[in-house]
Protein backbone atom coordinates (compact mmCIF):
# COMPACT_ATOMS: atom_id res chain seq x y z
CA UNK A 1 0.00 0.00 0.00
CA UNK A 2 0.99 3.49 -0.75
CA UNK A 3 2.77 5.60 2.21
CA UNK A 4 1.57 8.94 2.93
CA UNK A 5 3.51 11.10 4.97
CA UNK A 6 1.55 12.98 7.65
CA UNK A 7 3.95 15.61 9.63
CA UNK A 8 1.80 16.37 13.12
CA UNK A 9 0.65 19.86 13.82
CA UNK A 10 1.59 20.10 17.48
CA UNK A 11 0.88 22.77 20.01
CA UNK A 12 1.34 22.97 24.09
CA UNK A 13 2.98 19.22 23.31
CA UNK A 14 -0.31 17.67 22.12
CA UNK A 15 -1.43 16.84 18.61
CA UNK A 16 -3.61 19.25 17.31
CA UNK A 17 -6.97 18.68 15.98
CA UNK A 18 -5.61 19.05 12.22
CA UNK A 19 -3.28 16.23 12.72
CA UNK A 20 -5.99 13.74 14.15
CA UNK A 21 -8.02 14.91 10.75
CA UNK A 22 -4.96 14.48 8.43
CA UNK A 23 -4.44 11.35 10.11
CA UNK A 24 -8.08 10.25 9.15
CA UNK A 25 -7.72 11.96 5.78
CA UNK A 26 -4.66 9.83 4.89
CA UNK A 27 -6.00 6.45 6.34
CA UNK A 28 -8.31 6.95 2.75
CA UNK A 29 -5.59 7.46 0.75
CA UNK A 30 -3.11 5.02 1.81
CA UNK A 31 -0.74 3.82 4.68
CA UNK A 32 0.06 7.15 7.29
CA UNK A 33 3.32 7.66 8.57
CA UNK A 34 3.42 10.07 11.57
CA UNK A 35 6.68 12.59 11.20
CA UNK A 36 6.38 14.38 15.24
CA UNK A 37 8.96 16.71 16.18
CA UNK A 38 9.92 18.32 19.02
CA UNK A 39 10.35 17.91 22.72
CA UNK A 40 7.69 15.42 24.13
CA UNK A 41 7.30 14.12 20.27
CA UNK A 42 7.43 10.80 22.01
CA UNK A 43 4.91 11.23 24.25
CA UNK A 44 2.27 11.88 21.25
CA UNK A 45 3.25 8.77 19.30
CA UNK A 46 0.32 6.52 21.00
CA UNK A 47 -2.19 9.16 19.70
CA UNK A 48 -0.87 9.43 16.20
CA UNK A 49 -1.51 5.43 16.18
CA UNK A 50 -4.92 5.59 17.36
CA UNK A 51 -6.20 7.65 14.51
CA UNK A 52 -4.50 5.24 12.32
CA UNK A 53 -0.84 5.72 11.92
CA UNK A 54 0.92 2.67 10.41
CA UNK A 55 4.56 4.11 10.92
CA UNK A 56 5.56 7.20 13.68
CA UNK A 57 9.09 8.54 12.53
CA UNK A 58 9.91 10.78 15.77
CA UNK A 59 12.54 13.38 16.43
CA UNK A 60 12.26 14.91 20.17
CA UNK A 61 14.96 17.65 19.99
CA UNK A 62 13.54 20.96 20.29
CA UNK A 63 13.68 23.18 17.17
CA UNK A 64 16.76 25.07 16.32
CA UNK A 65 14.90 26.96 13.39
CA UNK A 66 11.74 27.65 12.50
CA UNK A 67 10.50 24.39 10.01
CA UNK A 68 14.01 23.53 8.92
CA UNK A 69 14.62 20.56 10.49
CA UNK A 70 11.05 19.63 9.69
CA UNK A 71 11.91 19.81 6.24
CA UNK A 72 14.96 17.36 6.89
CA UNK A 73 12.94 15.06 8.31
CA UNK A 74 10.20 14.81 6.03
CA UNK A 75 12.52 14.88 2.88
CA UNK A 76 14.35 11.64 4.79
CA UNK A 77 10.76 9.99 5.30
CA UNK A 78 9.85 10.96 1.54
CA UNK A 79 12.90 8.42 0.29
CA UNK A 80 12.30 6.12 2.51
CA UNK A 81 8.63 5.28 2.37
CA UNK A 82 8.60 6.15 -1.06
CA UNK A 83 5.61 8.55 -0.54
CA UNK A 84 3.96 10.49 -3.14
CA UNK A 85 1.67 12.25 -1.09
CA UNK A 86 2.62 14.79 2.06
CA UNK A 87 0.18 16.46 4.14
CA UNK A 88 1.14 19.08 6.40
CA UNK A 89 -1.45 21.62 8.39
CA UNK A 90 -2.34 24.93 6.43
CA UNK A 91 -0.58 27.37 8.81
CA UNK A 92 2.11 29.78 8.57
CA UNK A 93 4.88 27.05 9.76
CA UNK A 94 3.22 24.40 7.66
CA UNK A 95 3.28 26.25 4.66
CA UNK A 96 6.83 26.90 4.71
CA UNK A 97 7.69 23.51 5.35
CA UNK A 98 5.57 22.49 2.34
CA UNK A 99 7.52 25.08 0.13
CA UNK A 100 10.55 23.96 1.32
CA UNK A 101 9.72 20.44 0.94
CA UNK A 102 8.41 20.39 -2.85
CA UNK A 103 11.73 21.90 -4.05
CA UNK A 104 14.09 20.04 -1.75
CA UNK A 105 12.46 16.77 -3.19
CA UNK A 106 11.03 17.72 -5.89
CA UNK A 107 7.61 17.97 -6.02
CA UNK A 108 4.44 20.97 -6.38
CA UNK A 109 2.51 22.56 -3.67
CA UNK A 110 -1.15 23.11 -2.55
CA UNK A 111 -2.09 24.94 0.41
CA UNK A 112 -5.73 25.51 2.33
CA UNK A 113 -6.94 21.95 0.71
CA UNK A 114 -10.07 20.90 2.08
CA UNK A 115 -9.37 17.23 0.78
CA UNK A 116 -7.15 15.00 -1.40
CA UNK A 117 -8.97 12.54 -3.63
CA UNK A 118 -8.26 8.62 -4.22
CA UNK A 119 -6.34 9.75 -7.06
CA UNK A 120 -4.10 12.51 -5.80
CA UNK A 121 -5.88 15.32 -6.95
CA UNK A 122 -6.23 17.96 -3.97
CA UNK A 123 -9.70 20.14 -3.43
CA UNK A 124 -8.88 24.07 -2.59
CA UNK A 125 -11.28 26.77 -2.23
CA UNK A 126 -9.73 30.20 -4.12
CA UNK A 127 -10.66 33.51 -3.78
CA UNK A 128 -12.26 32.98 -0.55
CA UNK A 129 -14.35 30.13 -1.34
CA UNK A 130 -16.01 31.82 -4.20
CA UNK A 131 -14.82 28.91 -6.35
CA UNK A 132 -13.10 25.26 -6.11
CA UNK A 133 -10.81 23.77 -7.77
CA UNK A 134 -9.23 20.52 -8.16
CA UNK A 135 -5.24 20.12 -8.44
CA UNK A 136 -3.37 17.39 -10.11
CA UNK A 137 0.44 17.36 -8.68
CA UNK A 138 3.62 15.90 -10.95
CA UNK A 139 6.50 14.85 -8.55
CA UNK A 140 5.78 14.55 -4.51
CA UNK A 141 2.42 16.37 -3.70
CA UNK A 142 2.75 18.53 -0.32
CA UNK A 143 -0.37 19.28 0.38
CA UNK A 144 -1.16 21.76 3.31
CA UNK A 145 -4.69 20.73 4.71
CA UNK A 146 -7.38 23.44 6.21
CA UNK A 147 -8.42 22.74 9.60
CA UNK A 148 -11.82 21.60 9.96
CA UNK A 149 -12.20 20.20 6.75
CA UNK A 150 -12.62 16.69 7.41
CA UNK A 151 -13.90 14.91 10.71
CA UNK A 152 -11.30 13.30 12.76
CA UNK A 153 -12.19 9.79 13.25
CA UNK A 154 -10.12 7.18 15.65
CA UNK A 155 -8.88 4.16 13.79
CA UNK A 156 -6.32 2.09 15.56
CA UNK A 157 -2.99 1.75 13.75
CA UNK A 158 0.01 -0.35 13.71
CA UNK A 159 2.06 2.21 15.21
CA UNK A 160 5.24 0.96 14.36
CA UNK A 161 8.00 3.56 15.23
CA UNK A 162 11.18 3.69 12.88
CA UNK A 163 14.17 5.28 12.99
CA UNK A 164 15.68 7.35 10.10
CA UNK A 165 19.24 8.41 10.92
CA UNK A 166 18.80 12.32 9.33
CA UNK A 167 22.23 13.98 10.10
CA UNK A 168 21.98 17.50 10.86
CA UNK A 169 22.19 19.43 7.42
CA UNK A 170 25.45 21.39 6.60
CA UNK A 171 23.26 24.54 4.51
CA UNK A 172 23.47 27.98 6.11
CA UNK A 173 20.39 28.23 8.61
CA UNK A 174 18.49 30.68 11.10
CA UNK A 175 19.33 30.48 14.08
CA UNK A 176 15.85 30.89 17.16
CA UNK A 177 18.00 32.87 19.25
CA UNK A 178 15.37 33.36 22.00
CA UNK A 179 11.50 32.61 22.25
CA UNK A 180 9.51 35.60 24.14
CA UNK A 181 5.96 34.57 25.85
CA UNK A 182 3.35 36.93 25.11
CA UNK A 183 0.12 37.02 26.80
CA UNK A 184 -1.25 33.95 26.12
CA UNK A 185 -5.44 34.36 25.32
CA UNK A 186 -7.64 31.69 26.92
CA UNK A 187 -10.06 31.56 23.60
CA UNK A 188 -9.31 29.29 20.57
CA UNK A 189 -6.77 29.86 17.81
CA UNK A 190 -8.64 32.05 15.28
CA UNK A 191 -7.82 29.96 12.43
CA UNK A 192 -8.84 26.59 14.00
CA UNK A 193 -12.01 27.93 15.96
CA UNK A 194 -15.26 26.00 15.85
CA UNK A 195 -17.00 29.11 16.53
CA UNK A 196 -16.09 33.49 15.31
CA UNK A 197 -17.36 36.01 16.57
CA UNK A 198 -16.31 39.12 14.53
CA UNK A 199 -16.68 42.77 14.81
CA UNK A 200 -16.58 45.75 12.56
CA UNK A 201 -16.91 49.25 11.74
CA UNK A 202 -20.48 49.21 13.34
CA UNK A 203 -19.01 48.48 16.73
CA UNK A 204 -18.00 52.07 16.69
CA UNK A 205 -14.83 52.01 18.99
CA UNK A 206 -11.98 50.15 20.60
CA UNK A 207 -14.61 49.41 23.65
CA UNK A 208 -17.28 48.07 21.43
CA UNK A 209 -15.02 44.99 21.21
CA UNK A 210 -15.95 44.11 24.68
CA UNK A 211 -19.65 42.94 23.53
CA UNK A 212 -17.76 40.95 20.77
CA UNK A 213 -15.63 38.95 23.24
CA UNK A 214 -18.40 38.67 25.29
CA UNK A 215 -20.01 36.85 23.06
CA UNK A 216 -17.19 34.91 21.93
CA UNK A 217 -16.86 33.76 25.45
CA UNK A 218 -20.85 32.72 25.95
CA UNK A 219 -20.00 30.73 22.38
CA UNK A 220 -16.44 29.34 23.57
CA UNK A 221 -15.56 31.24 20.21
CA UNK A 222 -12.39 33.43 19.12
CA UNK A 223 -12.94 36.59 18.17
CA UNK A 224 -12.24 38.26 14.64
CA UNK A 225 -12.06 41.95 13.65
CA UNK A 226 -12.72 43.26 9.86
CA UNK A 227 -9.98 45.03 8.19
CA UNK A 228 -11.86 48.79 9.38
CA UNK A 229 -11.62 47.45 12.67
CA UNK A 230 -8.34 46.79 12.92
CA UNK A 231 -7.26 49.86 10.62
CA UNK A 232 -9.19 51.60 12.87
CA UNK A 233 -6.97 50.58 15.70
CA UNK A 234 -10.13 49.20 18.12
CA UNK A 235 -8.79 45.17 18.02
CA UNK A 236 -4.98 43.88 16.51
CA UNK A 237 -4.29 43.26 13.42
CA UNK A 238 -3.50 39.15 14.09
CA UNK A 239 -7.35 39.47 14.64
CA UNK A 240 -8.48 40.52 11.28
CA UNK A 241 -10.25 37.80 9.08
CA UNK A 242 -10.12 38.70 5.71
CA UNK A 243 -8.47 38.61 2.15
CA UNK A 244 -4.99 39.94 3.73
CA UNK A 245 -5.55 38.35 7.44
CA UNK A 246 -6.64 35.30 9.01
CA UNK A 247 -9.00 32.47 6.38
CA UNK A 248 -11.77 31.18 9.52
CA UNK A 249 -14.41 28.35 8.18
CA UNK A 250 -15.77 27.45 11.48
CA UNK A 251 -19.27 25.20 12.43
CA UNK A 252 -20.58 29.31 13.63
CA UNK A 253 -19.47 32.32 12.05
CA UNK A 254 -21.24 35.29 13.49
CA UNK A 255 -21.01 39.13 11.93
CA UNK A 256 -21.28 42.46 14.24
CA UNK A 257 -21.71 45.34 12.24
CA UNK A 258 -19.52 44.09 9.67
CA UNK A 259 -20.94 45.40 6.28
CA UNK A 260 -19.05 42.39 4.80
CA UNK A 261 -16.68 44.10 1.51
CA UNK A 262 -15.40 40.92 -0.09
CA UNK A 263 -12.03 41.49 1.17
CA UNK A 264 -14.01 40.42 4.28
CA UNK A 265 -16.29 38.15 2.31
CA UNK A 266 -13.00 36.15 0.99
CA UNK A 267 -12.07 35.81 4.56
CA UNK A 268 -15.01 33.77 6.01
CA UNK A 269 -17.18 32.77 3.16
CA UNK A 270 -16.82 29.07 3.50
CA UNK A 271 -18.05 29.33 7.31
CA UNK A 272 -20.86 26.16 7.82
CA UNK A 273 -23.41 28.85 9.57
CA UNK A 274 -23.24 32.42 9.09
CA UNK A 275 -25.15 34.91 11.56
CA UNK A 276 -25.19 38.50 10.59
CA UNK A 277 -26.58 41.82 12.45
CA UNK A 278 -26.27 45.06 11.08
CA UNK A 279 -28.48 48.06 11.27
CA UNK A 280 -28.14 48.38 7.51
CA UNK A 281 -30.83 46.28 5.76
CA UNK A 282 -28.61 46.68 2.65
CA UNK A 283 -25.24 45.76 4.06
CA UNK A 284 -23.74 43.08 1.35
CA UNK A 285 -23.18 40.24 3.67
CA UNK A 286 -26.62 39.43 4.67
CA UNK A 287 -26.39 38.17 1.76
CA UNK A 288 -24.26 35.18 3.00
CA UNK A 289 -26.35 35.13 6.56
CA UNK A 290 -28.15 32.22 7.49
CA UNK A 291 -29.52 33.91 10.28
CA UNK A 292 -29.78 37.82 10.06
CA UNK A 293 -31.16 40.38 12.62
CA UNK A 294 -31.51 44.08 11.06
CA UNK A 295 -30.34 45.93 14.44
CA UNK A 296 -27.74 47.69 16.23
CA UNK A 297 -24.97 45.04 17.75
CA UNK A 298 -24.78 47.18 21.07
CA UNK A 299 -28.31 46.02 21.93
CA UNK A 300 -28.77 43.00 20.17
CA UNK A 301 -25.68 40.86 22.06
CA UNK A 302 -26.57 41.75 25.48
CA UNK A 303 -30.14 40.49 24.65
CA UNK A 304 -28.24 37.57 22.87
CA UNK A 305 -26.16 36.75 25.77
CA UNK A 306 -28.98 37.03 28.37
CA UNK A 307 -31.51 34.71 26.30
CA UNK A 308 -28.62 32.00 25.54
CA UNK A 309 -27.71 32.06 29.44
CA UNK A 310 -31.48 31.66 30.70
CA UNK A 311 -32.15 28.48 28.67
CA UNK A 312 -29.20 26.85 29.88
CA UNK A 313 -30.08 27.97 33.76
CA UNK B 1 24.11 46.51 1.44
CA UNK B 2 22.35 45.62 -1.61
CA UNK B 3 18.41 44.72 -1.09
CA UNK B 4 16.19 43.26 -3.79
CA UNK B 5 12.26 43.55 -3.15
CA UNK B 6 10.33 41.36 -4.52
CA UNK B 7 6.80 42.81 -6.16
CA UNK B 8 3.78 41.38 -7.56
CA UNK B 9 1.21 42.25 -10.01
CA UNK B 10 -2.10 41.14 -9.02
CA UNK B 11 -5.66 41.92 -9.25
CA UNK B 12 -7.25 44.02 -6.94
CA UNK B 13 -8.18 42.30 -3.52
CA UNK B 14 -11.41 44.21 -3.17
CA UNK B 15 -12.85 43.65 -6.39
CA UNK B 16 -14.44 40.39 -7.79
CA UNK B 17 -11.76 38.09 -9.58
CA UNK B 18 -12.36 35.36 -11.47
CA UNK B 19 -10.54 32.40 -13.66
CA UNK B 20 -10.51 31.66 -17.12
CA UNK B 21 -11.44 28.97 -19.19
CA UNK B 22 -8.12 27.49 -19.17
CA UNK B 23 -7.96 27.70 -15.37
CA UNK B 24 -5.71 30.51 -15.38
CA UNK B 25 -6.44 33.80 -13.58
CA UNK B 26 -7.96 36.43 -15.66
CA UNK B 27 -5.39 39.05 -15.24
CA UNK B 28 -8.23 41.17 -17.23
CA UNK B 29 -11.14 41.23 -15.03
CA UNK B 30 -10.04 43.20 -12.17
CA UNK B 31 -7.92 46.25 -11.89
CA UNK B 32 -3.92 45.07 -11.71
CA UNK B 33 -2.38 46.55 -8.79
CA UNK B 34 0.79 45.79 -6.38
CA UNK B 35 -0.11 43.02 -4.42
CA UNK B 36 -0.91 44.99 -1.06
CA UNK B 37 1.36 43.19 1.32
CA UNK B 38 4.72 43.82 -1.07
CA UNK B 39 4.38 47.08 -0.37
CA UNK B 40 5.18 46.14 3.27
CA UNK B 41 8.41 44.75 1.98
CA UNK B 42 9.03 47.95 0.00
CA UNK B 43 9.19 49.86 3.20
CA UNK B 44 10.74 47.52 4.93
CA UNK B 45 13.73 47.90 2.79
CA UNK B 46 13.32 51.19 2.49
CA UNK B 47 13.96 51.96 6.58
CA UNK B 48 16.65 49.71 5.76
CA UNK B 49 18.75 51.73 3.66
CA UNK B 50 17.64 54.67 5.24
CA UNK B 51 19.47 53.51 8.59
CA UNK B 52 22.22 51.19 6.62
CA UNK B 53 22.84 53.20 3.26
CA UNK B 54 22.78 50.78 0.55
CA UNK B 55 21.11 50.30 -2.82
CA UNK B 56 17.39 49.05 -3.37
CA UNK B 57 16.07 47.30 -6.62
CA UNK B 58 12.28 46.31 -6.89
CA UNK B 59 11.99 42.69 -8.67
CA UNK B 60 9.29 41.40 -10.35
CA UNK B 61 7.75 38.47 -12.58
CA UNK B 62 5.01 38.50 -14.68
CA UNK B 63 3.56 39.56 -18.59
CA UNK B 64 4.95 43.20 -19.33
CA UNK B 65 2.62 44.79 -17.03
CA UNK B 66 4.37 43.53 -14.07
CA UNK B 67 6.32 46.63 -15.08
CA UNK B 68 3.68 48.99 -13.51
CA UNK B 69 3.96 47.60 -9.77
CA UNK B 70 7.91 48.24 -10.11
CA UNK B 71 6.98 51.62 -10.55
CA UNK B 72 5.09 51.60 -8.28
CA UNK B 73 8.16 50.58 -5.76
CA UNK B 74 10.43 53.50 -7.51
CA UNK B 75 7.58 55.68 -6.27
CA UNK B 76 8.05 54.87 -3.13
CA UNK B 77 11.50 55.28 -3.08
CA UNK B 78 12.98 52.36 -4.45
CA UNK B 79 16.40 53.04 -6.46
CA UNK B 80 15.58 50.55 -9.62
CA UNK B 81 13.79 47.82 -11.36
CA UNK B 82 13.83 45.06 -13.25
CA UNK B 83 10.96 42.20 -14.58
CA UNK B 84 11.27 39.18 -15.66
CA UNK B 85 9.06 38.90 -18.64
CA UNK B 86 8.99 35.80 -21.34
CA UNK B 87 6.49 34.20 -23.31
CA UNK B 88 7.41 30.99 -21.63
CA UNK B 89 6.84 32.18 -18.02
CA UNK B 90 2.64 31.93 -18.79
CA UNK B 91 1.15 29.14 -16.39
CA UNK B 92 4.00 29.56 -13.80
CA UNK B 93 2.89 27.94 -10.31
CA UNK B 94 4.75 28.70 -7.13
CA UNK B 95 7.80 26.30 -7.61
CA UNK B 96 8.01 27.76 -11.31
CA UNK B 97 8.44 31.23 -9.59
CA UNK B 98 10.42 30.55 -6.80
CA UNK B 99 13.03 28.69 -9.55
CA UNK B 100 12.77 32.14 -11.92
CA UNK B 101 13.12 34.59 -9.02
CA UNK B 102 16.08 33.33 -7.45
CA UNK B 103 17.80 33.01 -10.70
CA UNK B 104 17.15 36.53 -11.43
CA UNK B 105 18.71 37.12 -7.35
CA UNK B 106 21.13 35.49 -8.01
CA UNK B 107 21.73 36.93 -11.10
CA UNK B 108 21.72 40.68 -9.91
CA UNK B 109 23.35 39.81 -6.62
CA UNK B 110 21.91 40.86 -2.96
CA UNK B 111 22.98 41.01 0.66
CA UNK B 112 19.07 40.58 1.71
CA UNK B 113 16.24 39.98 -0.22
CA UNK B 114 12.69 41.18 1.08
CA UNK B 115 9.08 39.84 -0.04
CA UNK B 116 5.59 40.47 1.64
CA UNK B 117 4.61 37.23 3.28
CA UNK B 118 1.78 36.50 0.82
CA UNK B 119 0.19 37.47 -2.42
CA UNK B 120 -3.52 38.28 -2.72
CA UNK B 121 -4.39 36.49 -5.27
CA UNK B 122 -3.35 33.14 -4.34
CA UNK B 123 -2.57 33.53 -1.01
CA UNK B 124 -0.38 30.21 -0.63
CA UNK B 125 2.74 31.98 1.43
CA UNK B 126 5.24 29.51 0.09
CA UNK B 127 7.08 31.19 -2.60
CA UNK B 128 9.87 33.31 0.00
CA UNK B 129 10.21 29.88 1.57
CA UNK B 130 10.91 28.32 -1.86
CA UNK B 131 13.18 31.44 -2.91
CA UNK B 132 15.29 30.67 0.21
CA UNK B 133 15.71 26.88 -0.18
CA UNK B 134 16.18 27.15 -3.73
CA UNK B 135 19.13 29.33 -3.54
CA UNK B 136 20.24 27.70 -0.25
CA UNK B 137 20.00 31.03 1.36
CA UNK B 138 18.68 31.24 5.75
CA UNK B 139 15.00 31.98 5.51
CA UNK B 140 13.76 34.66 8.16
CA UNK B 141 9.83 34.34 7.37
CA UNK B 142 7.04 35.96 9.09
CA UNK B 143 9.04 39.19 10.47
CA UNK B 144 7.20 41.72 12.36
CA UNK B 145 10.21 43.61 13.03
CA UNK B 146 13.61 43.22 11.22
CA UNK B 147 17.27 44.83 12.03
CA UNK B 148 20.55 45.08 10.92
CA UNK B 149 23.86 44.53 12.33
CA UNK B 150 27.20 43.88 10.27
CA UNK B 151 26.24 41.17 8.11
CA UNK B 152 23.82 39.47 10.39
CA UNK B 153 19.84 40.05 10.09
CA UNK B 154 17.50 39.50 13.14
CA UNK B 155 13.78 39.61 12.86
CA UNK B 156 10.93 39.50 15.48
CA UNK B 157 8.58 35.95 14.46
CA UNK B 158 5.31 35.77 15.88
CA UNK B 159 4.33 32.37 17.54
CA UNK B 160 1.27 31.21 18.64
CA UNK B 161 2.17 32.53 22.51
CA UNK B 162 4.16 35.15 21.67
CA UNK B 163 7.15 35.64 19.36
CA UNK B 164 10.58 34.06 18.49
CA UNK B 165 13.85 35.90 17.68
CA UNK B 166 15.78 34.41 14.53
CA UNK B 167 18.62 35.49 13.43
CA UNK B 168 21.04 34.59 10.29
CA UNK B 169 24.08 35.47 8.30
CA UNK B 170 23.81 37.43 5.09
CA UNK B 171 22.79 37.01 2.66
CA UNK B 172 19.45 35.82 3.52
CA UNK B 173 15.69 35.90 2.25
CA UNK B 174 13.17 37.87 4.89
CA UNK B 175 9.26 37.94 4.07
CA UNK B 176 7.32 40.56 6.67
CA UNK B 177 3.46 40.25 7.81
CA UNK B 178 1.41 43.07 7.80
CA UNK B 179 2.44 44.37 11.51
CA UNK B 180 5.66 45.41 10.13
CA UNK B 181 4.98 49.12 9.49
CA UNK B 182 2.89 51.14 7.42
CA UNK B 183 4.07 51.46 4.23
CA UNK B 184 4.54 55.45 3.12
CA UNK B 185 2.80 56.71 0.20
CA UNK B 186 4.56 57.75 -3.01
CA UNK B 187 5.00 61.62 -2.80
CA UNK B 188 5.03 64.19 -5.45
CA UNK B 189 8.64 63.89 -6.20
CA UNK B 190 8.66 60.14 -5.64
CA UNK B 191 6.58 59.96 -8.62
CA UNK B 192 8.07 62.65 -10.38
CA UNK B 193 11.86 60.89 -9.88
CA UNK B 194 10.25 57.63 -10.63
CA UNK B 195 9.65 58.49 -13.97
CA UNK B 196 13.61 58.78 -14.47
CA UNK B 197 14.78 55.77 -13.25
CA UNK B 198 15.74 52.38 -15.39
CA UNK B 199 13.46 49.24 -15.20
CA UNK B 200 15.49 46.72 -16.74
CA UNK B 201 13.98 43.44 -18.71
CA UNK B 202 15.86 40.41 -18.02
CA UNK B 203 14.69 37.66 -20.02
CA UNK B 204 14.77 33.68 -19.17
CA UNK B 205 17.83 32.86 -21.86
CA UNK B 206 19.58 35.84 -19.88
CA UNK B 207 18.86 34.42 -16.77
CA UNK B 208 20.25 31.11 -18.40
CA UNK B 209 16.72 29.42 -17.29
CA UNK B 210 16.21 26.30 -19.45
CA UNK B 211 12.34 27.70 -20.63
CA UNK B 212 11.23 24.00 -20.28
CA UNK B 213 11.66 24.31 -16.23
CA UNK B 214 9.24 27.27 -15.94
CA UNK B 215 5.42 27.86 -17.42
CA UNK B 216 2.97 25.79 -17.47
CA UNK B 217 5.32 22.81 -18.97
CA UNK B 218 7.45 23.20 -15.93
CA UNK B 219 5.01 23.56 -13.39
CA UNK B 220 4.40 20.57 -10.92
CA UNK B 221 0.98 21.78 -10.27
CA UNK B 222 -1.66 21.98 -12.74
CA UNK B 223 -5.47 22.86 -12.03
CA UNK B 224 -7.61 19.79 -13.44
CA UNK B 225 -11.13 20.91 -12.58
CA UNK B 226 -12.27 24.28 -11.29
CA UNK B 227 -16.18 25.13 -10.40
CA UNK B 228 -17.82 27.87 -8.76
CA UNK B 229 -18.63 27.18 -5.26
CA UNK B 230 -22.73 26.31 -4.54
CA UNK B 231 -24.11 28.90 -3.57
CA UNK B 232 -25.73 29.55 -0.22
CA UNK B 233 -29.81 29.55 -0.05
CA UNK B 234 -31.30 32.45 0.97
CA UNK B 235 -31.22 33.12 4.49
CA UNK B 236 -33.99 34.03 7.27
CA UNK B 237 -33.31 38.57 7.51
CA UNK B 238 -35.23 39.85 10.58
CA UNK B 239 -36.03 42.88 12.75
CA UNK B 240 -34.28 43.28 16.19
CA UNK B 241 -37.20 42.54 18.23
CA UNK B 242 -37.31 40.30 21.48
CA UNK B 243 -38.49 37.33 19.22
CA UNK B 244 -35.83 37.59 16.80
CA UNK B 245 -33.60 37.02 19.31
CA UNK B 246 -35.11 34.27 20.24
CA UNK B 247 -35.18 32.84 16.98
CA UNK B 248 -31.82 33.14 16.54
CA UNK B 249 -31.16 31.11 19.71
CA UNK B 250 -33.21 28.27 18.36
CA UNK B 251 -31.30 28.65 15.12
CA UNK B 252 -27.65 28.19 17.21
CA UNK B 253 -29.89 25.39 19.20
CA UNK B 254 -30.95 23.42 16.55
CA UNK B 255 -27.29 23.41 15.32
CA UNK B 256 -25.89 22.65 18.39
CA UNK B 257 -23.95 26.18 18.59
CA UNK B 258 -25.39 27.14 22.09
Amino acid sequence: MTNVIVLADRADGALTKVTLEMLTLARGLGSPVAVITGPGADADAARATEYGAASVVLDPAAATEPVGRDVDLLAAAVAHFNAATVLVASNAAGKETAGRLAIRVGGGVVTDAVGVNADGTAVQPIFGGAMTVTTRVAGVAVVAIRPSSVPAEPAAGAGTVVALDVPASDRRRAQITASVEGQRSSRPDLAAADVVVSGGRGMGSADGFALVEQLADTLKGAVGASRAATDAGWYPHRFQVGQTGTTVSPQLYVALGISGAIQHRAGMQTSKAVVVVNKDREAPLFELADFGIVGDASTVVPALIAEIERRRA
Amino acid sequence: MKIVVCVKQVPDSWSERQLRADHRLDRDAAERVINDLDTYAVEAALQIVEQHGGETLALSMGPASAEEAVRKALQMGVDAGAVVTDDALAGSDAVATARVLAAAIASLGADLVVMGVESTDAKMSVVPAMVAEVLGWPMLTQAQALSIDGATATIERQTATGHDVVQADLPAVVSVVEKFNEPRYPSFKGITAAKKKTVDVLTLAGLGVDPTTVGTAGSPTSVAAAQPAPTRGAGVIVDEDPAAISALVDFLAERRLV
